[in-house]
């Protein structure tokens, strides 16, 4: 009867000591450098790095996020930021935050090149490296890098650059979806 | 007999193809004005490599892609070009894009052409080359760059070489009448690719609707090893991966090209293009357009000039216009609703339809889905439309890419059999668009990301860089003072017994060394605090004045030259003067101050230690 109870109890604690050693080392030997889910959060930020959150950057954001802040105060990201941050981390989705801003169509900037003075203020304020130029010579905007983030517009001492609404072309055009409202009582109605 | 094989799903929709059929091929004739543009098929639009005003010849290239996937453009006639500008474009939007027009001198002035009598003396990459440069991309639908669809990749051996003739769509007959008229040319096409790609079976597949073609081609294939198929009319047989599918009993795997499973599949106006520019030395410069629907008087065939617009072509095929209620380009599956007739006729535009308002009627309004299933069963892709159209609907997209959207080949066969009149293809169209735009998006953030972070590793780079000098500095200096106090230290127990007086200055230097590299040490990682004491400290202030000094002159003489030449920044040069002119007083403030203090300096300096 005892000699049962003690290999039960050996047996047991066997166990725990195998299965602790091959936990502990597998949390050594696996060990995850950083928070896997800001890499997750970031991913899922536009990556304007505008700066109108009140963090230097998307990063920061996102790991301010980790650390349980609010999910809405990105606005480029907008409805569809703050949905897709709500379904990862399984909070209720929020209304954007107009203390930070309100959501705006894509735009880019635009150095009006002749008056550009070479000062390389928007050079240094460019967070992605979008804008080109050097001292005295004439910058401009790489359109295919800008994020729109409009960091470049208050450096300017000639106030030469605008942001400018992209409108979409034909290259980027999408199919609408089919317009339904009418039902086939209101055929008559609606041709007549 | 060729054995064939069945597709899942499919339509038999009313065909409608013996209107455009009882003519011959007629010549569109001369527009007053051919309109280019310059993307014309999938890849990167090509650049103008000619002036506005200028005259081209017949066949001359005016636009080519210098770099990335495309073909060239060139002129269908003699002429001179009018404008390079935004114009409107076959495509579904109705938006307009960069386009050269051309306005005909009527004289059809051929520029120089090479054609080749015996392509196999060449080599297959001289060959692709002419291909290339004959401008010519698939003319059934994508509109693929056809030298590098035959240049498939190394591993893939094409063993199996399709010229799709089954054309499925109702209304089209532009390849059937190919077929018919030249059927010589397009062998002569199909013997070309196949020698480029050396496959072990060339087959044509014709549908059993278009029995003068398949014996056009079978007499003109006597005595070769290319099979003709003649595949049981269905829509959408004529699809690539259906065609692949009744040939050869094998699929193109989801996400693959048919390359892929060793076969290729070829237009039938594709083969007849190839042929011309290989044998002839003809770029691609007209094609075959049906004009079809019961509001044109002479429906039929035109043989057109690339850039045609489709209001010509509609006025020589007699368009009653009053009876047109719908333009549609393409068939009436897959096209699309035109919004204008300036359109021009493009590589890939193969039919028109004015149709009346009883040919083609508004669709009826959609009504709720009722599950009747009736679309999976047409479904030639054997998806589960559907689904699809939920998913799409609700635009969860994830899950509708999940249920692999992007096999569907949009055919229309669902719509069409869906007894709820719901325009699904619309859906899914509307659906990969918005996945598309999504992943560009994606992909844009991603670059910016790195971007943003190579810029920041940059920045911290650079100030640890800064930092390692200034330590660099700061040693450098602390070591050279150490040298003078030993020096000085030697000097003083050197001239212990010669002089007090050079005693006593010996003991003020060694206190000044003590107390700069005192300083030195403490203060050397903040940014350089002035000391104060020092001669070499007033030269610096001195140079800084000096600087300050020469920046205020360059920019007075900057702001004369404004002034003399009356430019606008006269304003922006004012204000840096006057800020130059504040430095030069703050450099020469800063100057006398150092000035007065070390005038107190060594007293100073005897107090604090």
């Amino acid at each position: 009867m005892w000699t049962s109870v003690l290999v039960a109890v050996v047996v047991l604690l066997a166990l725990a000591v195998v299965f602790g050693g091959l936990l502990g080392f597998a949390a050594e030997r696996f060990r995850v450098e950083g928070n896997p889910l800001v890499d997750q959060i970031d991913a899922l930020l536009p990556q304007t790095q505008c700066g109108q959150c009140g963090y230097p950057g998307c990063r920061p954001y996102a790991e301010s996020i980790a650390e349980g802040g609010p999910i809405n105060k990105c606005p480029p990201g907008g409805e569809s930021t703050i949905k897709a941050l709500a379904d990862l981390l399984d909070v209720e989705p929020e209304p954007l935050d107009a203390e930070h801003g309100v959501e705006q169509v894509k735009r880019v900037a635009v150095i009006r090149e002749d008056e550009c003075i070479g000062c390389t203020k928007c050079i240094q304020a460019c967070p992605v490296d979008a804008i080109l130029g050097a001292a005295k010579h004439m910058h401009t905007v790489i359109e295919s890098e800008c994020t729109g983030c409009d960091l470049c517009v208050d450096p300017c001492p000639v106030d030469c650059i605008d942001m400018v609404t992209v409108e979409p072309d034909i290259r980027t055009w999408t199919w609408t979806p089919p317009k339904s409202g009418l039902i086939a009582t209101d055929r008559q109605g609606a041709s007549a | 007999m060729t054995q064939l094989w069945d597709f899942s799903g499919g339509i038999h929709p009313p065909e409608h193809k013996d209107i455009s059929t009882a003519r011959p091929i007629r010549d569109a004739g001369m527009p007053a004005q051919l309109v280019l543009p310059l993307q014309q098929h999938i890849g990167d639009p090509a650049e103008a490599i000619v002036e506005v005003g200028e005259r081209v010849l017949k066949g001359q290239k005016i636009a080519d892609v210098k770099t990335g996937m495309g073909v060239p453009v060139h002129a269908p006639t003699s002429g001179v070009i009018e404008s390079i500008a935004d114009f409107p474009v076959p495509h579904p939007s109705g938006m307009a894009d960069r386009c050269i027009t051309l306005k005909p001198d009527g004289e059809d002035q051929c520029c120089q052409r090479s054609p080749v009598a015996d392509y196999r003396s060449l080599e297959r990459d001289e060959v692709l080359q002419i291909i290339r440069d004959a401008g010519i991309s698939g003319m059934g639908g994508a509109g693929f760059p056809t030298n590098i669809k035959l240049r498939p990749p190394r591993d893939r051996k094409v063993s199996t070489l399709i010229l799709n003739g089954a054309e499925c769509e109702p209304y089209i007959t532009a390849d059937d009448m190919t077929m018919r008229e030249k059927a010589d040319e397009v062998v002569a096409g199909l013997k070309i690719m196949a020698w480029i790609l050396r496959p072990e079976r060339c087959v044509i597949g014709i549908e059993d609707n278009k029995p003068e073609a398949i014996a056009a081609l079978r007499k003109a294939t006597e005595g070769t090893q290319t099979e003709i198929a003649v595949v049981p009319t269905k829509y959408p047989s004529g699809g690539e991966k259906q065609l692949i599918q009744i040939l050869t009993g094998m699929e193109v795997p989801s996400g693959g090209i048919p390359a892929d499973i060793g076969v290729m599949c070829q237009n039938i106006g594709t083969a007849v293009a190839v042929a011309n520019a290989v044998l002839e030395g003809t770029p691609l410069i007209s094609r075959i357009v049906t004009i079809t629907g019961e509001a044109v008087r002479e429906p039929g065939n035109f043989e057109t000039l690339i850039g045609t617009p489709i209001k010509h072509l509609l006025g020589q095929a007699g368009v009653n216009q009053d009876a047109v209620s719908r333009l549609v380009l393409g068939g009436p599956m897959m096209g699309y609703t035109l919004t204008t007739e300036a359109v021009p006729v493009i590589k890939t535009t193969n039919c028109v339809i004015a149709a009346t308002a009883a040919e083609l009627p508004a669709p009826p309004p959609e009504q709720p889905c009722i599950r009747c299933g009736q679309c999976a069963e047409a479904c030639p892709m054997e998806l589960l439309p559907q689904q699809l159209f939920w998913h799409a609907k609700a635009t969860e997209f994830e899950k509708a890419e999940h249920l692999n959207l992007f096999d569907c080949i949009e055919c229309g066969a669902c719509s069409y059999v869906c007894p709820s009149s719901i325009p699904l293809v619309q859906y899914y169209r509307f659906a990969k668009g918005e996945i598309r735009a999504q992943q560009a998006e994606q992909l844009k953030a991603d670059r910016a990301r790195e971007r943003f972070e190579a810029r920041q590793a940059r920045l911290e780079r650079e100030q640890q860089e800064k930092e390692l000098r200034r330590k660099e500095r700061a040693q450098a200096a602390a070591e050279a003072a150490a040298k003078k106090q030993a020096e000085a230290e030697k000097a003083a127990a050197d001239g212990q017994a010669v002089d007090e007086r050079a005693a006593k200055s010996a003991l003020v230097e060694q206190a000044l060394a003590r107390k700069k590299a005192k300083a030195q040490a403490s203060q050397s990682p903040a940014p350089s605090a002035p000391p104060t004491e020092e001669k070499p400290d007033i030269e610096a202030l001195e140079k800084q004045l000096e600087q300050a000094r020469s920046k205020l002159e360059t920019m007075q003489g900057m702001l004369d030259d404004a002034k003399a030449q009356q430019a606008d920044n006269v304003e922006k040069l004012e204000r840096a003067v006057a800020k130059n002119h504040d430095r030069v007083q703050r450099a020469e403030e800063a100057l006398s101050e150092a000035r007065e203090k070390l005038a107190a300096g060594p007293t100073e300096s005897q107090t604090t230690h």
